[in-house]
């Protein structure tokens, strides 16, 4: 078997082992991604010099005892976390000039724990997608189906992980931008509970939504991540001061005594029969292994997307005024004035549905609107967060789709923002509540991945990673892989 | 709710975008239908619930007001479109 096929947790073993080194593991990465990434489309950034610099520093470090977690493992960072002196483009030409003067903490964290970085990952400008075709630099391809989206906004990591282009991607979820497409592409993502993940660094969309996570093969490469990424951070003053789990102790528990509720709003009557049937035998596997099934009720998630399209784009209006064209970025030709340099910078830095989510924000702020838009919508979000309160009374995790459908053709809704936003039904609701979820792999329709969706109660990632490995220690759907790239 | 095309350029106004008349007929469109699919929030019944800004229940942590180094200004000021010795340059503001 070739290098790139094995799990991030084989490298590891491999690494430990003295059987390969992380040059050899960064040299191979490197050259699937020159090879193939032509036709994908998944990385804005290759930084190849300083991925072997990287690399044989950690060889050097390990032959002095060093056993970081990650150490010698090649990983790709999605081009919304900031790395030092390399470019950080937000997938936006508001950015495409921008190297960034620090790393973001989760940069740091990983770099510390011995990680190499391939390079930055292309995304939904601004994460502002669900199909990676708002990028400045060009849509991301499936490589299941190239005429198809990978899913967005973390589209190129999933691409990337899913081509086996890198072992292990670093994603960021504020509305389903991990899970989605992970999902439409074969991966394991996980979204933490908010807070757990350090923001510092990490471009802002929606501040009381946005949680990075890892993107990988499976659960227990997901955990190995985690385990770095997680941690209280003074500089993000959301982040959360608690003792860190350990997410590896626990992945191989047996699922007796388990409770798994299935929500019947995830299983509506427009809901796709091959992936209600696919989710619905996920479910039969883990009872298989000693789980009880229920159905729960999370009535007010039909209000998610609606309250979502307020929240989110009322926060990025905010959190995006800071792109001026003053300090960096983008400024326009010529301005008369500085009311012209804003104005015009700003529309020719920022594409199209970043411009229409800055309008929608602002509106929704406006006065006179604040009321009926923002006011109720974070009224919502107490309903949804209820709901969910009320159905992990019944059950430990709970189970459903993370994707109303399999990957789409290129271009099918690129001009429907609200059809687009349909895609995250089912993942935006984790969002409002500040839960834990991931998506894994957990079948396939006419040759594409189908991802089913596990949601934790807060602070139970290692619960849905347990849940998630023993269902992969069975089935082999996250093992399947994409001709593309092959044997190469 | 729909919204007109006076609106989208006065909302564009604020939020500092550049709009042209011609697009703003094409954007009141599309934002209406946003603003149409968001109106179901009109339905929920949300009488005494309070509104969540936060999903878990913390507060804004305090720290110590520590001055700590920040000598960024080399490597943050050639980020800037223009500027010029320690100061960022914009069109004249002041005749």
């Amino acid at each position: 078997m070739t290098l790139h096929k094995h799990t991030l947790t084989e490298l590891k073993a491999l690494l430990d082992a003295g059987k390969v080194s992380a040059r050899e593991l960064t040299d191979t990465f490197l050259a699937r991604i020159e090879a193939l990434d032509g036709e994908l489309n998944s990385f804005v950034t290759v930084t190849a010099e300083q991925a072997r610099r990287e690399a044989d520093a950690a060889d050097a470090a390990r032959s002095k005892g060093d056993t970081g977690l990650l150490n010698g493992l090649p990983i790709a960072h999605k081009d919304i976390f900031c790395t030092d002196g390399v470019r950080t483009s937000c997938g936006s030409r508001m950015l495409d000039n921008f190297i960034s003067p620090y790393d973001a903490t989760v940069v740091e964290k990983m770099r510390a724990a011995g990680a190499i970085m391939l390079g930055k990952t292309n995304m939904d400008e601004f994460a502002m997608g669900s199909s990676n075709e708002t990028s400045f630099y060009g849509p991301v391809k499936n490589p299941w189906d190239l005429s198809r989206v990978p899913g967005g906004s973390s589209g190129g990591s999933a691409a990337a992980v899913a081509a086996r282009l890198a072992p292990a991607a670093t994603g960021t979820d504020t509305g389903g931008s991990i899970r989605q497409p992970a999902a439409l592409t074969g991966i394991t993502g996980l979204k933490p509970t908010y807070g757990t993940v350090s923001r510092w660094g990490m471009i802002a969309f929606a501040s009381s939504l946005d949680q990075a996570g890892p993107m990988a093969q499976s659960a227990a490469d997901c955990a190995l991540m985690l385990q770095t990424m997680v941690g209280h951070d003074s500089k993000d003053s959301t982040s959360l001061d608690r003792t860190t789990d350990n997410y590896l102790a626990d992945l191989d528990k047996p699922l007796a005594g388990l409770t798994v509720g299935l929500p019947e709003e995830f299983f509506p009557a427009s809901l796709d029969d091959r992936i209600a049937e696919l989710t619905r035998e996920t479910a039969r596997e883990l009872e298989r292994q000693g789980a009880k099934v229920v159905s729960v009720s999370l009535p007010s998630v039909k209000l998610s997307v609606p309250a979502y399209y307020v929240i989110a784009p009322a926060e990025a209006s905010s959190n995006l005024s800071r792109f001026d064209g003053v300090r960096y970025g983008y400024r326009c030709q010529d301005p008369v004035d500085l009311m012209d340099l804003y104005k015009r910078s700003r529309s020719e830095g920022f594409g199209d549905e970043v411009q229409r989510r800055i309008l929608v924000g602002t509106y929704a702020l406006s006065h006179g609107y604040y009321d009926a838009y923002y006011l109720r919508a974070q009224k919502v979000r107490r309903l949804i967060s209820d709901d969910f309160a009320r159905a992990f009374e019944k059950a430990d995790v709970i189970l459903g789709p993370t994707s109303p459908e399999v990957a789409f053709q290129l271009g099918a809704k690129k001009d429907d923002p609200v059809t687009m936003y349909m895609a995250d039904v089912f993942t935006i609701a984790v969002n409002l509540a500040g839960l834990p979820a991931l998506s894994m792999p957990g079948g396939m329709i006419d040759g594409l991945p189908v991802g089913v969706q596990l949601i934790g109660n807060y602070f139970r990632e290692g619960q849905i990673l347990n849940v998630a490995h023993r269902y992969q220690q069975a089935t082999d759907w996250h093992r399947q892989a994409p001709a593309f790239g092959g044997e190469k | 709710m729909a919204i007109d095309q006076d609106t989208v350029l006065k909302v564009a106004h604020l939020a500092r975008l550049h709009v042209s008349a011609e697009q703003s007929q094409a954007l009141a469109g599309r934002l209406s239908d946003i603003l149409n699919m968001v109106d179901q929030l009109q339905q929920a019944e949300v009488d005494n619930i309070a509104p969540l800004a936060h999903p878990l229940d913390v507060s804004q942590p305090l720290r110590e007001d520590v001055v700590q180094p920040a000598d960024l200004r080399d490597r943050v000021l050639p980020l800037a479109p223009a500027s010029e010795g320690s100061c960022f340059l914009v069109p004249r503001v002041i005749e």
